[in-house]
This record gives C-alpha cells, sequence and structure tokens, in this order.
C-alpha cells in the first residue's frame, strides 16, 4: 500500500517534471544556438533604404566578414585552373545563358553583392558584399533580375513603362532574423542556374529545399535534414567542393575531429570511408573504379523538376500569330521554345552518361578557335582514362547545345541578350546586332557574321543521393548494353563486348565437339550391340 | 557373382559434392560470364562465391585424405596398358571384346583414367583455383604494391578463369558419357554410389596392371 503510494506520487512528479521540461527546452535550445540575438543589436535597429546600409551594419560588428568574401568564388567568379585556364562565370561561356559579359545586370542578380552591372564593378568594396542572401532566414529577401544584385526597399515599377510594380522588402526584419545558411539560401541561386529552376545541373533544383527520403537521403527534411554547409563545410566563408575545382577520387579516410585533415570535405569518403559496405563487401572492391555517385545517384531530375538536355539557340527569333514573341509548351505545360532562347529539350529522371574522370576539366574558352567541323565543340571536358590511377567512373549530364559564334573569326559570341536596348537579343531578336554588341564590349572583332556551332558540356552528377535500396543493382552494368556500356578499359564480368571472342568460340566449340564425339561413339555401341 | 568394395565412403561423398559443386558452378559461371540469365546475376555471383569456398573447403580434406591414406598414388601415371585401354575404348568396345583392365582397390582407375584425372587435378583445377581467387581478390592482390600483382587487372584473370571453365565442361561432357561404359550403362555409377563394383562379366584379356606403390 505504502509502495503503492510513493510509486503514484513518483509518476506524478515525474509528469510534472517533463511537462515544465518541455518548455524550458525550447527556451534553452533557442539560448544554446546563439550568443547572439541580432534583435537586439542597435546596430540593426533602423530602417535601412538599400542593402550596402545594411552590410555597414554587420560589418560594425564581423568586422572582417567582407575581406574573407572578397577572396571567395562567390565574389571573384573567377578561378585560375591548375591548367592555368582563366574560369569562373566572369570568363567561361556555357552553352545555356552562354555568357554574363553585357548581360551584369540581369545575371548578376545571383552574385553575392551589390551593383555589379557592368565591368566597372568595384571588387575591392566592402559593402558592396551582400550578407543577407545567403544568411537570410524569413525567406522575404529578394534580388530582382535586372536590379544588378540591389533590393528594392520602395516599391517601384521595372521595367520602366512596364506596369510591373516591384514590392518592396523590409531589410530591418530581415537582418535582425540573420542565421546560418540554409538549402533556402544556397538554392535560391545554385537551384536556378541556367536561367531557371533545375535547367542547369540535373542534381539541384527546387525539390531540394525540402526532399524527401526518397529524393535525397542526406537532406531528406524529415530525417538527416542536412543543410548544404553540412557538407560544403565552409571555415572564413571559403565554401569548399567547387566544380570547377573537383575531387574525382578521394583515397583519403573519413575525416575525424581533432585530426587535421585538409583534403576537400564534401567528398563522400569524408564521412564514409574507403570501405562504406558493410553488408556485402564485395561492394569495397568497386570503390577503386566507380565512384559512389554511379551507383548512389541512380537517376538525375529525380525531384519533379525537369532538367535541360539541350537548348539550340539558332531557332530563336520566332513571332506568333499575333506578331508576339512566339511561346511553346508540352503537352505537361512545360515551356519547349521562347522567341528569345529558342528550343529547349526537357528531362525527367534521366539515366547519367558515365565517364572517366580524374578531377581534371579543360575548357574551350573565348580566346580558343572554334570550326564548325569539330562538331561538337566542347565548351569543357572531362579527363580521364581506366589506367591513370587518378580516374574513376562518374556520372555526368552532357548538355548538348547549338550557340552563336562567328564563323569568320571562328570564336564563340559573346552575345548581348538581357537588356532593355536596341542590341539585346531578347529584346530585339537581332543576331548580328546583340553579338556585335557583346562582342564590341570585350574589344573583340567581328565579322558581322553569326553562324551556329553545335556544343557540350558535361556536369557532375552528385546530389540526389538515394537511399542504398535504390542503388543500381549488379545487372545495370554487369550486363551485355549496361550503363557501362560506353566505359572502355576495364573488363566487367558480364559485359559481352568484354568476352575475348575466341576464347568463347574455342571453349564452345571444344565442348561441342566432346559431346558429338561422345554421341557418335555411344550411337556406335548401340547400334552394335544389337547387331551382335 | 563376385562384388569388390572400391570407392570409400569419404570419396564417395567428395566425389558426388564436388561433382554438384562443379555442375553449379558452370551453371552459375556462365550465368556471371554474360551467356545467359538463369538465377539474376547478383544471386548468380553471390552463389558462385559460396559455391567456390565449399568447394575449396572440400578439397582440403580431400587432398588430407589423399595424402594420409595413400590414395594419391592411384593417380600416379603409366605407360602400361594406355595402348591396350585406347584400343578397348575406340574398337574392342564395340565388338564386344573384354576389358584390358580390372579395378581393385589398389587401383582403382585404367592407365587413361589416370592420365584424365591427373590433367584434371593437376592443370584445369589449379588454374581455376588460382584464377578464381585473383577473381576474388585482386583488389587486394593489387594493393599490396607487390610488382608482380601490382598492375593485375581483372581482364586477363577472367580469361584464365574462363579458359579453364570451357576445359572443365568438356572434361565433365567426357566424363559423364564414360560413365556410362561399363558392362551395364549403369555399372560404374551404381559402383560409384555404393561403393561396390561387380567383378561379373568377363574376365579381362590381359590384367597386368601392377600397383603403382610396387
Amino acid at each position: 500500500m505504502r509502495t503503492g503510494i510513493l510509486a503514484t506520487a513518483l509518476m506524478a512528479s515525474m509528469l510534472f517534471a517533463s511537462t515544465a521540461c518541455v518548455s524550458a527546452d525550447a527556451a534553452t535550445e533557442k539560448l544554446l544556438k546563439s550568443t547572439s540575438d541580432h534583435t537586439k543589436f542597435k546596430a540593426l535597429q533602423q530602417e535601412f533604404n538599400s542593402g550596402p546600409e545594411v552590410t555597414k551594419a554587420c560589418l560594425s560588428c564581423h568586422t572582417e566578414a567582407a575581406k574573407q568574401i572578397h577572396k571567395t568564388q562567390h565574389w571573384k567568379w573567377e578561378y585560375r585552373s591548375p591548367d592555368g585556364q582563366l574560369l569562373g562565370k566572369k570568363n567561361v561561356i556555357n552553352n545555356f545563358c552562354t555568357s554574363i559579359t553585357t548581360n551584369e545586370a540581369a545575371c548578376n542578380v545571383c552574385h553575392v553583392g551589390y551593383g555589379w552591372k557592368d565591368d566597372k564593378f568595384d571588387f575591392t568594396s566592402e559593402v558592396n558584399v551582400d550578407c543577407l542572401v545567403c544568411h537570410d532566414s524569413t525567406g522575404n529577401y529578394r534580388k530582382p533580375a535586372g536590379l544588378a544584385g540591389n533590393v528594392v526597399t520602395k516599391a517601384m515599377e521595372f521595367p520602366p513603362g512596364s506596369g510591373n510594380i516591384i514590392k518592396p522588402i523590409d531589410l530591418k526584419k530581415i537582418a535582425q532574423a540573420v542565421a546560418k545558411t540554409s538549402r533556402d539560401n544556397c538554392g535560391a541561386c545554385h537551384f536556378y542556374g541556367g536561367g531557371g529552376d533545375g535547367v542547369k545541373h540535373g542534381d539541384m533544383d527546387s525539390s531540394l529545399a525540402s526532399p524527401d527520403k526518397a529524393l535525397d537521403v542526406h537532406m531528406d527534411a524529415l530525417g538527416l535534414n542536412f543543410a548544404c554547409a553540412t557538407c560544403h563545410m565552409t571555415e572564413g566563408h571559403q565554401v569548399p567542393g567547387s566544380r570547377y575545382a573537383p575531387t574525382a577520387q578521394d583515397k583519403e579516410g573519413a575525416h575525424i575531429r581533432g585530426k587535421e585533415d585538409k583534403t576537400n570535405p564534401t567528398t563522400c569518403q569524408a564521412c564514409h570511408g574507403q570501405a562504406p559496405h558493410k553488408k556485402i563487401a564485395k561492394l569495397n572492391d568497386h570503390t577503386d573504379k566507380v565512384a559512389c555517385q554511379s551507383c548512389h545517384i541512380p537517376k538525375f531530375s529525380r525531384g519533379g523538376v525537369a532538367t535541360k538536355m539541350s537548348w539550340d539557340w539558332s531557332t530563336g527569333g520566332r513571332m506568333g500569330p499575333d506578331g508576339k514573341p512566339l511561346i511553346t509548351k508540352d503537352d505537361k505545360g512545360r515551356v519547349i521554345y521562347t522567341a528569345a532562347k529558342g528550343d529547349f529539350v526537357l528531362g525527367e529522371n534521366v539515366v547519367p552518361d558515365y565517364q572517366w574522370f580524374n578531377g581534371r576539366v579543360i575548357y574551350t574558352l573565348f580566346s580558343d578557335k572554334v570550326e564548325k567541323s569539330d562538331t561538337p565543340t566542347r565548351i569543357n571536358r572531362f579527363e580521364g582514362s581506366a589506367d591513370d590511377g587518378k580516374s574513376l567512373i562518374w556520372p555526368v549530364k552532357i548538355m548538348r547545345g547549338k550557340q552563336a559564334y562567328d564563323p569568320v573569326n571562328k570564336r564563340l559570341a559573346i552575345v548581348h541578350t538581357a537588356g532593355n536596348d536596341d542590341t539585346g537579343y531578347w529584346t530585339n531578336f537581332n543576331w548580328e546586332k546583340a553579338v556585335a554588341a557583346g562582342m564590341a564590349s570585350v574589344g573583340a572583332p567581328f565579322s558581322g557574321k553569326v553562324d551556329f556551332v553545335a556544343t557540350e558540356s558535361t556536369w557532375p552528377i552528385t546530389h540526389m543521393v538515394a537511399p542504398a535500396k535504390d542503388a543500381l543493382g549488379c545487372r545495370d552494368c554487369h550486363a551485355a548494353e549496361g550503363r557501362l556500356e560506353k566505359v572502355t578499359g576495364i573488363y566487367i564480368p558480364g559485359r559481352a563486348s568484354d568476352h575475348a571472342g575466341w576464347l568463347d568460340t574455342a571453349g564452345w566449340t571444344l565442348a561441342a565437339l566432346t559431346l558429338l564425339g561422345t554421341l557418335v561413339h555411344g550411337f556406335g555401341r548401340i547400334v552394335l550391340r544389337k547387331r551382335k | 557373382m563376385a562384388r569388390m568394395y572400391i570407392f570409400k565412403r569419404f570419396e564417395r561423398f567428395w566425389h558426388w559434392a564436388q561433382a554438384a559443386l562443379i555442375i553449379f558452378m558452370l551453371a552459375t559461371g556462365f550465368e556471371i560470364h554474360g551467356t545467359y540469365a538463369l538465377f539474376g546475376w547478383e544471386k548468380a555471383a553471390n552463389l558462385h562465391t559460396t559455391a567456390a569456398w565449399t568447394l575449396i573447403g572440400l578439397w582440403l580434406f580431400a587432398i588430407f585424405w589423399h595424402f594420409t591414406t595413400g590414395e594419391w598414388k592411384q593417380y600416379i601415371p603409366t605407360t602400361k596398358n594406355v595402348v591396350a585401354v585406347m584400343n578397348y575404348y575406340s574398337v574392342g568396345i564395340f565388338t564386344g571384346a573384354p576389358h584390358p583392365f580390372r579395378a581393385t582397390q589398389l587401383s582403382k582407375h585404367n592407365p587413361l583414367q589416370r592420365l584424365a584425372y591427373l590433367l584434371v587435378k593437376l592443370v584445369i583445377n589449379p588454374l581455376i583455383w588460382v584464377s578464381g581467387l585473383a577473381y576474388l581478390y585482386y583488389n587486394e592482390l593489387a594493393a599490396l604494391k607487390v610488382p608482380v600483382l601490382a598492375g593485375l587487372q581483372l581482364g586477363p584473370i577472367a580469361l584464365v578463369h574462363t579458359a579453364a571453365a570451357f576445359m572443365m565442361l568438356a572434361f565433365l561432357i567426357g566424363h559423364l558419357y564414360l560413365s556410362t561404359t561399363g558392362h551395364t550403362p549403369l555399372a560404374h555409377i551404381k559402383a560409384m554410389i555404393t561403393g561396390w563394383e561387380d567383378a561379373e562379366g568377363d574376365e579381362p584379356a590381359a590384367n597386368t596392371v601392377k600397383e603403382g606403390a610396387a
């Protein structure tokens, strides 16, 4: 009896304690997340009229932040490759929207800065660093296209005379709610590369903002819920894991805290080590030849957002029956033609291409000669082979295109596309004018003629990692006409093209002749025995 | 009718277990090779590996047995009577001539059998063992940084393994057929099951084979 009362009292007190814990925990949790509450900072308790004003306030405490940003690719948009090529968005011509040059006001809304509208931008300015685009936690921060990355704090009509009103944003609220970067921050640009959702990469689109486990086992919003920075472990604003400097093969073990490790933290091996397959150990024998991604990302564009697989600029400029720029949609309502951009081929749930890749990427740059005969012109190409000791078989997206070039000077064209002026292609649909303006902006000669050249670019597939149960099975590659059919220099059991034809012929002939011999011998025995 | 106990219990177990494993491994092996689909590639590969380890285990026991019992001497090649036995299989068997050889406990195999089984034990089996283990462990072997093994590629390993498999297949076909050439078609098979060989039938014409262990 007495013990009964005691037990009841005990249970009641536990119940009480646990209820009290809930609210205390929430407050504690918030407290333990950060030593600072940005709503309490005097510097942020003011109305801001522009982005740089906010940055100035940020820098009043985070004194070195802008200097750190100045050292990043996010700021410079420039990268010198180990091969000496000057890359980065500032220099590369791709086969999507092709080039930022003369189109900065539109393209550079994705620059982590304010006001890069032409080649006069001051890369030493600290207040022009945009802190909020990466640290906004409200989801209300906007950098409208055409304003060179600037934000709007008073309602304005843009483009002027269009009747399109851009709503202002409340910079004070946004500044007071800054936080660590989230998938939404990175995604605001990286999901939309190439001019729209999912267009460029194939393995990155808005479906990764809040993915389920099947789409991305790590970013699963109800599970591991990784932010981008969980893998792209950033220190001092330097984000590792750029595709400009990829790690094709990581032979190191998993990173261990306390142990200095300068290798790329974004690789699968950086967490999973070299022998991640516990149940089926034979799978570990694949890791010296096959990138993890090849089996664990069975398809890309798996989240319901299509990616562009090809883009033909040469068909642009068609007007509809109403005299307005033509736009065509497919039966799913997706745009597959616009007068501004030409024809697209879209892809969803795409099986990647596979190729050897050693981390070296060679680009065809503006300064390189382009021949129509070298079809396709490789905007970039992944180097690698079976026997260089540095390559793995990687899944890639091959983007095919047709884009403008100068057939006389044999150079890829810099096209002035965006802009409310007489030469912008998207306004006036005149290739000669648009290319003339683009080439003139960099002081390059232009013959006055525009033709189109077939191009191809290669993109690594590394996001949208599926759960283990959805990884490829043996038969996907260990078969004739399997996924790795075109990958040379390696023997894959079950792939018919690897067989030594003479051996199969000799072997089956030997077996057949033996069988025939026994049959004849046996037949002889039966016949002669009967006769006897 | 005289009966003779020729094949001992372990010997029979070894024979039939090995037969089953070899047939099973040919079936799974050629599926892995890509010749047909039967079990499904992954299952075939797993079963093939499991069967390989089972067979290796069996072989270890068999080798131990051969040496401890002295049975290894059954495979010492001899040229005596080879011609007579060859004559029997190419002519005599059709004319109803008696077999020139009679099995005894000390000499179970006729001279042709000795040669054939020795070929299996010294050529085909080692080829399969070595190439098969290399097939399973070429990654680890290459990682040993031994110069000879460093360049070890799966292609040549698979080539040898496949070639040995074809040889084994040809042996199996021949062996299966020759098992029907006793005094009745099932006589040899029965002996391999029960261990007892019938001494029934004609007396051998020239049973002069002497024990190799003399």
